[in-house]
């Protein structure tokens, strides 16, 4: 067991630091410290062609397809300093880190040469179309159809919730191929071009006001065969492998956010005098604890991906930066008083921290519901009886 | 960067579960509680043929010579099995105290009837301490195995001094208390003749940093049990004509203990290791460990009890023994709070 980091570790961290300060002081100086994943849409595609253009996109990937098959400690390194640096958030989070995984382990190799090096050089953004009006926690309900016809698929139905759809290239669908199948038999997994008359994304407005998430219908929407990935049939087994992604080296990039945040608070405090109110202390101490054990968390996780224990055990981190997420939320809040509820534009647009109090009520609703996390963790950490669900 | 154990660690931990899980049983430690709180053929045979008990004591010394992780490593597995031994006073406080802080006579002396358990020391806090030239005078209620002790390390947070149990002046009474397997007694000091410790400074930081460190792993260990027995039961106990266990608002629960513990394991690992490492964030990281793995195993007891029903309030279910350890553990050395405010004067500063 080993907390700290080589001597080359700490000499890439440097590089990677002074390659980014670099960026953020110079040519990119206008996206640095853009939190919304709303904000500054087309200079952030040119800053995902910037990292790719200098092999920063995906650097976990084998060199082939544009990483540099970096060490877990570099990744680690990468995404603390990409953090630290006040770099936004990529656009193109879902392409790099839900669907060029899964290419990576379920695509042909004809798949992985036609998306994998747009995705790492930010020219193709993916979204992610799972949900449907009638398929949330239960994703195995969706209802979306797919036919085959003269060597094309051929989509209708609709889906909701897909975020940044609007500013996406690409989205990947669940949809049921077998007609008439029930349940997780029958899906099939699609990457659809989002560009064509058959594809119509509207945008829902959300609690802070912000219009992140769509819905996105499909009618006779058209890709060619071969962008089902997979066997036909296959959906339900590789969307399940896909949210297994979720808990990748991101978490750490994730994190640094949080540390902002947190940092921030306490300023705030600082300024107020909240930082003298005993039970505010308290509640910074634990919100403190609860970061810094979410990065031991995510190392133990990172360190040993092939131990059994330790699969039960990554189950339980995404329940707890969510939760963890929305209490902090609610701290921010009440180290501000009622200042927190007032904001100081005309439009109902919100600072750092009331938009942290209202986005992160999102954040144990997506990816999966804390009820849902607590079910997994029983079931497939703990081994006890299964929910009733789907049977055929 | 590899927070894993490694091969060797991982021997340890099979090694020393096998053991407290093979020994430590319910009936022994029951039959130990009923006495002074010690399971004295467990303390043998701990010592002396498994040989872990000076495990990050110096090789020199005669100890093994490895870190805080595998201490810890052997804290875990006590715990997990409630074992009635005088571990925390012994070995996690006196013996380290006298490692880091004792002459090289005073280390000859001590240390290897410490390590054998032969010697059965206890940690004597008594912060109005009277001092004069070498005697000391003071009185302490929270003295953990004391009625079993032949050595104390006596302190009052700045000097240490060694005693003795028989010299003249020292009167040690048994106090009837919760956790019957770590029993505290009274220790009355009257002008009574004591040896300085060489380096009380080096000697109590190391006791401080040991005892926090295995305090904390206990409870990842107790809390860890709480869940798994929990879990067992919830497979076997039928209601409503299924096993409870399938009921959801059961099975959340033990889903959130389950979240709370590998918080907990995430903290003791992260302490053990930024402290063997000594990293920056070592006292902040044994702030956290300390207050979040004593109360998540306090909590993970709790549950324990109420997830299962009427049996769990018996004093025949063990649930009670975790649960008092728990309480003992989370009052031990300072609670959650002042833990935690340890912090936050980290972070923000003393409050005014
Ligand atoms: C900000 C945001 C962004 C999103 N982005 C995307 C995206 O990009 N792509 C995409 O496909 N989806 C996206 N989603 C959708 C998200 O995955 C779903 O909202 C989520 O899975 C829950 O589904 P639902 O909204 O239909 O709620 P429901 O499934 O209807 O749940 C309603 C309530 O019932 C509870 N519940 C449901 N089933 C159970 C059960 N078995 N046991 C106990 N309780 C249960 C839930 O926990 C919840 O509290 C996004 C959602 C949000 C809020």
């Amino acid at each position: 067991m080993k907390l700290g980091f080589s001597r080359e570790d700490e000499l890439f961290r440097q590089e990677c630091a002074d390659w980014l300060n670099g960026q953020m002081a110079g040519e990119f100086r206008d996206i640095k410290g853009v939190t919304k994943l709303t904000g500054s849409p087309q200079r952030r595609k040119e800053w995902e062609q910037q990292l790719a253009a200098h092999r920063w996109s995906c650097i976990g990937w084998p060199e082939q397809w544009g990483g540099r098959n970096a060490t877990l400690s570099q990744q680690v390194i990468f995404a603390e300093e990409y953090a630290r640096a006040g770099v936004p958030g990529r656009v193109n989070h879902i392409g790099i880190e839900l669907a060029g995984p899964t290419i990576l382990t379920f695509g042909t190799e004809e798949q992985k040469q036609r998306f994998l090096p747009d995705i790492a050089a930010g020219k193709t953004i993916f979204c992610q179309g799972f949900s449907e009006p009638n398929a949330g926690s239960d994703l195995a309900g969706v209802r979306t159809k797919a036919r085959l016809e003269d060597g094309e698929w051929v989509v209708n139905g609709q889906k909701i919730w897909t975020s940044l759809a609007h500013i996406s290239d690409w989205i990947f669908v669940v949809t049921r191929t077998e007609e008439g199948s029930q349940g997780p038999k029958g899906l099939s997994f699609l990457m659809m071009p989002i560009d064509q008359p058959g594809i119509e994304i509207r945008g829902i407005r959300q609690i802070n006001g912000d219009a992140e998430f769509n819905e996105t219908f499909f009618t006779d929407a058209r890709c060619p065969a071969d962008s089902l990935i997979g066997a036909v049939g296959d959906g339900w087994k590789i969307a399940m492998g896909l949210l297994a992604f979720e808990r990748g080296v991101s978490t750490l990039g994730q994190q640094m956010g949080f540390r902002n945040e947190l940092d921030e608070i306490i300023a705030a405090a600082k300024a107020n005098g909240a930082a003298q109110n005993p039970l505010i202390r308290q509640r910074i101490a634990r919100a403190e604890i609860g970061l810094r054990l979410m990065r031991y968390g995510a190392l133990r996780m990172l360190s040993q991906t092939d131990n059994s224990r330790m699969d039960g055990a990554a189950l339980t981190y995404k329940i707890q930066w969510a939760t963890w997420r929305r209490s902090l939320g609610e701290l921010a809040m009440d180290v501000l008083g009622q200042e927190g509820e007032i904001s100081p534009y005309s439009e109902y647009e919100w600072d750092t921290l009331p938009n942290l109090f209202l986005f992160s009520r999102a954040d144990t609703i997506y990816g999966g519901t804390n009820q849902i996390q607590r079910n997994l963790i029983a079931e497939r950490g703990l081994g006890l009886p299964r929910e009733p669900r789907w049977t055929s | 960067m590899e927070f894993a154990f490694s091969d060797e660690q991982q021997m340890i931990a099979e090694t020393a579960q096998a053991f407290f899980t093979q020994n430590a049983t319910s009936t022994r430690t029951r039959a130990a509680m009923a006495g002074d709180g010690i399971d004295r053929d467990l303390w043998r045979y701990f010592c002396q043929d498994l040989g872990f008990a000076g495990i990050a004591i110096g090789e020199d010394l005669g100890g093994a010579g490895l870190g805080l992780v595998e201490l810890a490593i052997i804290a875990e597995a006590a715990g997990a099995q409630v074992a009635a031994l005088p571990m925390l006073g012994s070995l996690l406080q006196v013996a380290p105290a006298i490692a880091a802080g004792g002459s090289d006579a005073q280390q000859a002396e001590w240390l290897p009837a410490l390590l054998s358990g032969e010697t059965i020391a206890a940690y004597v806090e008594v912060s109005d301490l009277r001092v004069e030239g070498q005697l000391l005078t003071g009185t302490s209620r929270f003295v953990t195995h004391g009625a079993a002790a032949d050595l104390l390390l006596v302190t009052n947070g700045e000097g240490a001094w060694l005693v003795r149990a028989d010299t003249p002046g020292v009167t040690v009474t048994t106090q009837t208390s919760l956790d019957q397997t770590r029993p505290f007694a009274r220790v009355e000091l009257d002008q009574v003749a004591a040896e300085a410790l060489a380096d009380p400074a080096g000697g109590l930081a190391c006791a401080y940093r040991t005892a926090l460190v295995g305090i904390a792993a206990e409870a990842l260990g107790g809390a860890q049990s709480c869940l798994d027995r929990t879990v067992d039961y919830s497979k076997e106990r039928i209601q409503f004509g299924r096993p409870i266990g399938s009921f959801q608002a059961y099975k959340h629960r033990l889903a959130d203990m389950m979240i709370e513990i590998e918080q907990a394991r995430s903290a003791v690992y992260w302490a053990a290791c930024a402290l063997d490492e000594e990293a920056p964030d070592a006292p902040l990281a044994l702030h956290a460990a300390k207050s979040f793995a004593t109360d998540t195993y306090f909590r993970c007891a709790g549950d324990m009890i109420q997830l299962h029903g009427g049996i769990g309030f018996t004093w025949e279910h063990d649930a009670h023994l975790f649960f008092k350890r728990a309480r003992s553990l989370q009052t031990m050395l300072g609670n959650g709070d002042w833990h935690r405010e340890r912090i936050a004067s980290m972070i923000l500063g003393e409050a005014a």
